[in-house]
């Protein structure tokens, strides 16, 4: 595109016609969930990444004359069965669920996306292969399937995360595929390859920008579903490793003292469930704020 | 309809068959000898070359696969390495609990979420739909093993209304069955119920869609054997499990697109 043409494009976007990605913006700042979701995910964004400064003591650090301590002045989600301040651990699990959110749909969307376009614009054989390995794994329930990658991988967090990014990774593929299959047949496609392109430069250029809309709304609920992921794997011990905070193994020992701990297991779930609470809205704000039939 | 069926079935063979290279797989990307695991103890190499012989072991991948399969399709999927109990035992002793949660919990989730849904569409805009979305994006969102947790805390702990763990089978005692199977099977309902819900409010008429059908997954106790058998590297009982819940999974969404036909004859063309 030329600075002409986008000049000519921003002229038009004060008068009357504005560009696809600020019209959804704006959309999206209408709907007060989506909103809600956003200033949620962003303050545990902050809290993970300046956990050391937020966080009043270690999270690892162990006391013996702390041993299950009720919420208090000095401990406010209490401490847990070793004596460690769970605001603390809270704080910093945020970054295990948000970084296993966000690597593993990263892992899915690199793989999925370039099978999918692939499978949905060359068609044929390769899509046939494609499309059935991708049946194939979506036959299997996601979580059996993440528990049983885990497992092989062996248990830790960043294993966890490949886990959980190859389950997800089918979703992707056949999304782009389909995305790709009606948009390939557009004129601008037509047009594109008219025109003597590429078919790796119509793919990225051409197509890839057009199916981003459905693509970010996925990714958002899919962030959503691999926390959960994580903080499944990790409660079952086959995630994040101890003594290292995680919300999922969290719950895992709390589990065991809810009779007289039943803060321990309070605050890690109510964790996991605003985060993935908040990738929802957001995710079914920007589904509502891309989709042009909803103008 | 006829020519549906046959079309959805034959597509089922190519699925069943990636399926079953899939799980078939997981074994070989799974870190050390099967042969050393199950020879526990014993170090003498003697020993350990026989065990890879009856196992089948020292034989190419592909052959072994033959040998999987075969075994498979005649009800054989093999013996589980730790225990001694053929896999298939040890499916049919998790089974009738894994079915009982399921049933009760799609009847919870019917319960909830139909109605839910009509209402919220009925009502649209009202507090009837705001509650009714706020209820399906809790369900969405709430971590079941969360939530199991915290009604163990309030029905069992402080109320002791209901059981924490256990199971009695329906046959023995109805109602101290439906007792240790309440609070599971709302959990796993609660879940479908805020699907179903979002689903009937979007299409009340088309209540039968597949997804929430798929979400009534096989799962149950089957999870809990099959991390048993990771951490023991038990690959058969691994290999049995994800394949009869994979093989369940797919005849339960062959039967959810058969219904969605039946009830909707415009996609019957």
């Amino acid at each position: 595109m030329t600075d002409a043409t986008l000049g000519a494009i921003q002229i038009a976007t004060d008068d009357e016609l504005e560009s696809p990605a600020r019209r959804a913006l704006r959309r999206l700042f209408r709907r007060k969930g989506a909103v809600v979701g956003l200033v949620v995910i962003a303050v545990f964004i902050l809290l993970a990444l300046f956990a050391p400064v937020i966080a009043p003591y270690d999270p690892v650090a162990t006391s013996w004359s702390l041993v299950r301590k009720p919420p208090s002045a000095l401990h406010w989600f209490g401490t847990d069965d070793l004596g460690r301040d769970i605001l603390s651990r809270v704080i910093y699990g945020a970054r295990a669920s948000l970084m296993a959110g966000a690597i593993s749909v990263g892992i899915a969307l690199g793989i999925g996306v370039p099978f999918g376009l692939l499978s949905g614009y060359r068609g044929g054989f390769i899509d046939a292969l494609i499309s059935r390995i991708t049946d194939a794994m979506l036959a299997c329930p996601f979580l059996i399937l993440a528990i049983a990658l885990a497992a092989f991988l062996g248990p830790s967090l960043g294993n966890a995360m490949i886990a959980i990014g190859i389950t997800t990774t089918p979703i992707f593929v056949r999304l782009t595929r389909g995305q790709t299959m009606s948009v390939k047949v557009e004129d601008y496609v037509e047009a594109a390859r008219a025109m003597g392109n590429p078919r790796w430069r119509i793919a990225l250029f051409h197509i890839l920008p057009n199916i981003m809309p459905a693509l970010l709304v996925q990714a958002t609920l899919s962030i959503a579903a691999a926390i959960i992921a994580e903080a499944a794997l990790s409660f079952l011990g086959l995630g994040q490793q101890p003594p290292a905070p995680s919300w999922g193994s969290m719950l895992n020992a709390a589990q065991r003292f809810l009779s007289n701990a039943p803060w321990m297991a309070l605050w890690p779930g109510l964790g996991i469930f605003l985060v993935v609470l908040s990738f929802n809205l957001v995710g079914d704000g920007l589904r509502d704020a891309l989709d042009p039939r909803a103008r | 309809m006829l020519s549906f069926l046959t079309k959805r079935l034959a597509q089922l063979v190519p699925t069943l068959f990636f399926v079953s290279i899939l799980i078939f797989s997981l074994q070989h990307l799974l870190p050390g000898d099967p042969a050393l695991v199950m020879a526990g103890e014993e170090r003498d190499p003697a020993v350990i070359e026989k065990i890879r012989q009856q196992y089948r072991l020292d034989r190419p991948i592909p052959v072994q696969y033959f040998y999987w399969v075969k075994g498979v399709v005649s009800g054989d999927f093999g013996e589980s390495l730790r225990i001694k109990v053929p896999v298939l035992e040890l499916i049919e002793q998790k089974l009738p609990v894994t079915i009982q949660l399921g049933s009760m919990a799609i009847v919870i989730a019917f319960l909830i979420g139909i109605p839910a849904g009509i209402v919220s569409a009925v009502k649209k805009g009202t507090a009837w739909d705001y509650g009714a979305n706020l209820f399906a994006l809790w369900g969405i969102s709430t971590p079941n093993f969360w939530l199991g947790i915290m009604l163990i805390f309030l029905f069992s702990i402080k109320l002791g209304w209901l059981p924490a763990s256990g199971y009695v089978p329906l046959s023995e005692n109805w109602r101290a069955s439906l007792a240790s199977t309440i609070m599971p099977a709302f959990v796993l309902g609660n879940a479908i119920a805020a699907i179903l819900m979002r689903h009937t409010r979007s299409a009340m008429l088309q209540v039968l869609e597949s997804d929430y059908v798929r979400t009534a997954r096989a799962k149950g106790l089957f999870c809990k054997l099959i991390v048993d058998a990771v951490f023991n590297r038990d690959y058969a009982v691994v290999q049995g499990v994800v394949l009869v819940t994979a093989t369940v999974y797919i005849m339960l969404n062959l039967i959810a697109d058969i219904a969605y036909i039946l009830v909707n004859p415009r996609l019957r063309a």
